[in-house]
């Protein structure tokens, strides 16, 4: 066969898919440019305005602050309902906050602090630090390293002389490397550890305070957001947690001095499962106390104060309120209620409201000139808007203060609504798109498409006259041309408008070349009206709705279910399933020249419909594994998702685990019963050992994983080191034996057992029929029915193919090989068993049960396509090995229903980063091991499915019906010989064009769904929910097609290798036999 | 009570102009047959018209939304009544071989038999395709009863309580005469309605008709219906392909 067009085939169409999706996401993804200026002291007030001179050395209000940072720290959380008699775990255990508020109200507030979508750690820190808006994804100039070279309230501190000590979460050592006085991080990926940060605080927070070697103090407690995602809130934990952070405010309340402001702030919240990271309000909403032991705030009732607290406000006030410069690019408002309204003039609290709404009015509007100067995303309209309101409100303000009153209320108003407005702008722009690269990538995408579809119908075309080298070479050349022009005449480069061309044009050339050759007359639009293409076309359509994406999982279980239950009406339409009634004695029987043997049909049938019941159950059941979006309102997300740690009651944990083992251990042996079935497990090779002894040892060590990692942790105190020790070996044994067992596979593919026999008579003799010999202690199963006792003959045959002499065949040995027929399926079977056994270990312990389902649903899908090809190859005389289109769009949408059946969602929060610390609970040191061990958790039914793809052109000669096929094509000495996969030697080029054309078919049912989500994206791109849901739908498709197309090479290239095995074990042999 | 006189009335007359149209135009057979079929579909519809209409008089606050499951069992109620008079009334069913009372009841009770094991396996698919298992079951189970009623309780008018029949009768080559045609039309119309109206369910709208299982009985008998009408006219376009083999 010929392997290397078919894999730079599909390398090509791959890498111009994926060319497409780069130009539309970096179109459609918000980019905010970084300034990289800073404020500095002398620029704070213009000359002429006050005569303060130098801002920072006036007397600020206050000198010192202490900053506390609870991480997840949620606005619920904060508020004390005293009549609350049954409170959850998480209520009404933090009463120091409401008792301060309520007793000392011109001393301390308690507010709701609304964080910015997206509400992960480092984002929120970055936000509530710069004062700046975040976008969907952070460019900056930086991305080798994480530090933030935006102006910032931690570079103003020191940049005044201020020391700020930190201790804590030590992602603010990264963000902010040498910026602090002193700094005492401590690690803190490991969601799992509820206490050493905030033990590490705890110890040195008292000491440092009561010390005189700080100005400002920042603690970040993680201990809260690690209980939720551990445990969730509802839950003791979490009890416990909060009652700690109770005792940790009252201290640090008792050890304040008077010119000392506290600040206890959540950077986020979290959902009812503890997670965080979306936009929904239960993540945004997080708590902002302010204390101070000195008067603070004016009398309740007196002002009108805000109920919500945006997070970028934080930084203007603290800057004002500690005496620095308020960061270049913050675009927050001062919070009043700090600020005395007035009289300020002599008085040494510092700023008045008119006075600090004045600085920052100015600070705002020179961050929005400089970006306006930098990038022209703001629109001019608006843009002059903001300036006029400036100048109006600057002259008054100037005005007023020349005249030696005070400014009138009027005027603060005006001041708040400006900063208001500047900061919607910046918001709504900062949501720009670019549309010629979102073109670009539509159109990419779409040609991709259109050539995905002509490559699936010309596949031999394509094969033999080798029509891809020149659009290869051309669009290379096209992308280098314009490279260098670019260079020439601008200068610079602009990657991805070369890249862009390279693909299009080689796209273009491919269609052009192929609409040459391709046979008149094939292209009618019925051909593309089959239901399956129908169910696919649904399927995009659904990417288009929102409400459709939210409800994916069931959308895609429906549809998967029409068409799997249209197989068999289809069939009966076709009178195929029952078998024909007795011929007609009277009529010619002219109508079909073989007929299958009515039993042959019932027991089809009967094949069928019991696999159909397989697979209805197995999606009905997969639908209880489904997570919850926070959109669908009344749903409860499976109980399988949570880890067994999580689970409390200890029967329903037992049984947790029983089921997940058993399930388990079924995937196994299930495995293994079919290689044995066919004959696989007879020969030495190392493939063998794998199968036999690598797997049952993985799934063992999973199991024990699975026992250690479901003990609580109190239970067992004294073995606590041997169960760390056991969390951190047994998951990486496994992954050790695992990737074993792929490398071994890789290497020596072949599960044939060769058995030399007494030579037989020569050819031109009677051929005595070949017949099975019983030989004791080899499978007999596959004795009695899938053996291939006629290697002899098909060995000539391919041998003949391949041009070899045949002249002196005749003496042969005849060799008896067990497996030969399952040579190809074997491998694949055997590559999808262990990378499920690896995904599965990074999944919760009850997906077990799921990933158990997926293996029986896509046996039974394989073997419902290979009855119904079985039953229907009456009409079909082609020896094409063609895959129709049903089998593939349902194979590709089971791919879409164990994505959400394995608890996954296409959303941020839901990712399941717990993956990451699977043999690393202490966490990780790079990010390149952690972001691919969570991407093979989010994408593994993508990659299952993908890498099984194959089979699906395996799998009807595996289950072929004896004497269908060699009956009509070939001589009745044969017509009793199961050939199975050796069909495909037979005809390379047809094997090659085949696989190729299923690959091609799988792309485009896959491509044509990215398609529509990058559809869905740029045609509701002002849509209500776009960053919500279509947004992360587009990221999740996109990556879940790179993903599984890259899979889909491996499985194709798995192919590749055992056909070279094949090839090899043939030369062998024909030497030793010929000669 | 003078609507309800009306609309009995409406039904004598009706019938009266099928059976003259049977009885009295036999010239070209079948052409006869076609238009018999047309005033029979043409009854069936008239009657779920009158089924949506009709229970206005007797049932207070009635409306097709708020009390679904009465205008759901009128219109299946009806259906039957409708479709078992016409068929026993036209004789199409297939003869019987035996002509004794056990062998009648037999049937009877084979007929009720199987037409409850449909709605069951209605359900069971209804659930299958992700209808709530429990709650509202019995939305679901009148769907299912609804569903047998459009398309399982033809086959039983139509070719007996026979199962091998009706797998025959859906297949290409099944179909062996034109009541048969009709009934591959009106059943899979009937199918294909329920299956489209599952589509609106998840979308947000929130209308009424999108509550379980409105959307999708509505869907049904609105396939059903344009199975009725479609049937008459493409037979009447196809007469010229459709050659059926004599029993």
């Amino acid at each position: 066969m010929r392997r290397l067009p078919v894999l730079v085939t599909l390398i090509w169409v791959c890498s111009v898919f994926y060319v497409g999706i780069f130009l539309f996401v970096g179109g459609f993804l918000l980019v905010r440019l970084e300034v990289n200026r800073t404020s500095t002291c002398a620029d704070v007030l213009s000359p002429g305005a006050q005569v303060k001179g130098d801002f920072c050395l006036s007397e600020p209000r206050f000198r010192r602050a202490v900053v506390l940072i609870i991480d997840a720290l949620k606005a619920d959380f904060t508020r004390y309902d005293p009549e609350n008699t049954a409170p959850k775990p998480f209520e009404n255990k933090l009463p120091v906050l409401d008792e301060m508020a309520s007793l000392h109200p011109s001393h301390a507030r308690l507010y709701t602090f609304r964080a910015d979508p997206p509400t992960t750690t480092m984002q929120r820190i970055k936000g509530f630090t710069t004062g700046s808006l975040p976008t969907f994804i952070d460019v900056g100039n930086n991305f080798a390293s994480n530090a933030i070279l935006e102006d910032n309230l931690v570079h103003q501190l020191g940049q005044v002389g201020k020391r700020v000590v930190f201790m804590g979460d030590d992602t603010w050592v990264s963000l902010f490397p040498k910026k602090f006085h002193r700094s005492l991080p401590f690690p803190s990926f490991n969601v799992k550890d509820l206490h050493t940060v905030d033990n590490g605080i705890l110890q040195n927070i008292y000491p440092t305070m009561e010390g005189d070697d700080w100005d400002v103090l920042i603690a970040h407690f993680l201990g809260v957001d690690h209980c939720g995602h551990r445990f969730g809130p509802d839950h003791p934990a979490m009890a416990e947690k909060l009652s700690q952070m109770d005792g940790v405010i009252r201290s640090v309340i008792k050890r304040l001095k008077n010119d000392t402001l506290l600040v206890v702030m959540g950077d986020h919240g979290m959902t009812d499962t503890g997670d965080h990271g979306g936009e929904s309000q239960k993540e945004t909403d997080a708590a902002l106390f302010l204390y101070s032991s000195s008067p603070l705030f004016p009398a309740p009732g007196s002002q009108v104060e805000p109920e919500v607290v945006p997070q970028t406000d934080l930084v203007p006030t603290l800057a004002l309120l500690l005496g620095v410069p308020i960061p270049y690019s913050s675009v927050g408002q001062v919070l009043l209620p700090l600020f005395p309204q007035n009289g300020s003039r002599g008085a040494p609290t510092g700023l008045s409201q008119a006075e600090a709404l004045w600085i920052n009015v100015k600070q705002v509007n020179r961050f929005l000139e400089t970006y306006s100067n930098m990038a022209k995303d703001i629109p001019p309209d608006s843009l002059s808007q903001l300036r006029s309101d400036f100048s109006n409100i600057s002259s008054q303000y100037l005005a007023a203060v020349h005249k030696g009153h005070l400014p009138s209320p009027k005027l603060v108003v005006s001041m708040q609504n400006y900063l208001t407005a500047v900061r919607e702008t910046c918001r709504a722009s900062w949501a720009r798109f670019n549309p010629f690269k979102m073109a670009a990538g539509l159109l990419i995408l779409g040609v991709a498409c259109v050539l995905c579809y002509v490559l699936s119908e010309l596949s031999q075309v394509v094969i033999q006259e080798g029509l891809l080298k020149l659009p290869i070479l051309s669009g290379l050349g096209v992308g280098l041309v314009l490279a260098a022009g670019q260079l020439f005449s601008q200068g610079y480069l602009e990657l991805s408008w070369c890249i862009g061309a390279a693909a299009l044009s080689s796209e273009v050339l491919f269609l052009w070349r192929s609409g040459g050759v391709s046979p008149k007359g094939r292209w009618s639009p019925s051909s593309l009206l089959t239901p399956a293409l129908l169910v696919l076309f649904l399927r995009c359509a659904s990417l288009l709705s929102d409400s459709y994406v939210i409800y994916e999982g069931n959308v895609v279980t429906f549809l998967l279910f029409t068409l799997s239950i249209y197989v068999p009406l289809r069939l009966n339409w076709d009178g195929l399933l029952v078998p024909l009634p007795p011929p007609d004695t009277q009529k010619p029987p002219r109508l079909l020249p073989t007929v299958l043997p009515s039993s042959v049909v019932r027991r089809q049938a009967t094949i069928l419909l019991v696999w159909l019941g397989v697979l209805v159950g197995s999606l009905y059941l997969s639908l209880s594994f489904h997570n919850c979006r926070e959109e669908q309102g009344t749903c409860q997300p499976s109980p399988f998702l949570s880890p067994l740690s999580r689970v409390q009651n200890s029967q329903l944990r037992n049984l947790h685990y029983v089921l997940s083992v058993g399930s388990l251990a079924l995937w196994g042996y299930l495995l293994h019963r079919w290689l044995r079935h066919y004959g696989n497990l007879n020969c030495t090779s190392l493939t063998v050992f794998s199968a036999c002894f690598l797997v049952p040892l993985a799934c063992v060590c999973m199991g024990l994983h699975w026992a250690v990692s479901a003990t609580p942790e109190d239970t067992f105190r004294n073995l606590s080191e041997l169960i760390g020790l056991a969390q951190v070996f047994l998951p990486r044994t496994t992954f050790c034996l695992l990737a074993l067992g792929l490398l071994l596979l890789w290497v020596d593919p072949m599960t044939v057992f060769l058995k030399s026999r007494t030579p037989l008579n020569s050819r031109g003799t009677s051929l005595p029929p070949p017949k099975y010999r019983a030989s004791t202690g080899i499978s007999p199963q596959a004795e009695l029915h899938h053996l291939i006792p006629q290697l002899y003959q098909r060995i000539r045959h391919s041998l003949e193919d391949g041009g070899t002499e045949s002249g002196e065949t005749d003496s042969r040995p005849a060799v008896e090989a067990y497996g030969l027929g399952t040579v190809y399926s074997a491998p694949l079977v055997l590559l999808c068993g262990l990378l499920g056994l690896v995904l599965l270990l990074l999944h919760p312990e009850g997906m077990a049960l799921a990933f158990l389902l997926l293996l029986l649903e896509a046996g039974a899908m394989l073997h419902i396509y290979a009855c119904s090809s079985n039953l229907s190859s009456l009409h079909k005389h082609s020896n094409d090995f063609s895959v129709p289109w049903a089998p593939v769009v349902s194979w590709s949408l089971a791919a879409a229903q164990f994505f959400h059946a394995t608890g996954h969602l296409p959303t941020f929060p839901s990712i399941q980063w717990g993956a990451a610390f699977v043999g690393f609970p202490q966490g990780h040191t790079g990010t390149a091991l952690p972001a691919s061990l969570v991407t093979l958790n989010t994408f593994s039914s993508h990659i299952i499915f993908a890498v099984g793809c194959p089979l699906l052109l395996f799998w009807p000669l595996v289950c072929e019906v004896r004497g269908t096929r060699s009956t009509r094509s070939a001589g009745a000495e044969e017509s009793e010989d199961a050939v199975m996969e050796m069909r495909l030697r037979e005809s390379p080029l047809k094997f090659s064009s085949g696989l190729l054309q299923l690959a091609a078919r799988y792309l485009f049912v896959n491509g044509a769904q990215v398609f529509a989500s990058v559809c869905a994206a740029a045609i509701l791109r002002r849509h209500l929910m776009v960053w919500k849901v279509f947004a992360p739908k587009l990221m999740f498709e996109a990556s879940g097609f790179i993903v599984g197309s890259m899979f889909v090479i491996l499985g194709v290239a798995m192919v590749m290798r055992v056909d070279v095995s094949v090839g090899g074990l043939f030369k062998k042999l024909l030497p030793q036999n010929s000669r | 009570m003078a609507f309800v006189l009306e609309g009995v009335r409406l039904y004598k007359l009706q019938l009266g102009t099928l059976l003259y149209w049977f009885f009295h135009l036999t010239s070209i057979m079948w052409d006869v047959e076609i238009r018999g079929m047309a005033s029979a579909h043409a009854i069936i519809a008239s009657s779920i018209f009158m089924a949506t209409v009709m229970p206005a008089v007797f049932v207070e606050n009635f409306s097709v939304y708020g009390t679904h499951m009465v205008w759901l069992y009128c219109v299946a109620g009806s259906v039957a009544v409708v479709n078992i008079a016409v068929f026993w009334l036209l004789g199409i069913s297939p003869p019987t071989k035996k002509h004794t009372v056990s062998y009648k009841i037999n049937r009877l009770f084979r007929s009720c038999l199987y037409f409850i094991l449909s709605c069951l396996f209605f359900h069971t698919v209804v659930v299958l395709y992700g209808a709530p298992l429990l709650e509202s079951a019995l939305e679901t189970f009148s769907l299912a009863v609804l569903l047998s009623t459009l398309t399982t309780l033809r086959c039983l008018c139509i070719l007996g309580p026979n199962v091998q029949a009706w797998i025959r009768v859906f297949s290409r080559d099944g179909a062996m005469s034109v009541w048969d045609t009709s009934l591959q039309i009106t059943t899979g119309c009937s199918v294909i309605g329920a299956w489209l109206g599952a589509f609106p369910i998840p979308l947000d709208w929130d209308r009424p008709w999108q509550v379980w299982p409105i959307s999708c009985t509505l869907g049904a008998t609105t396939g059903f219906l344009t199975g009725l009408l479609a049937a008459p006219v493409w037979i009447h376009w196809h007469r010229k392909q459709l050659t059926y083999k004599l029993k």
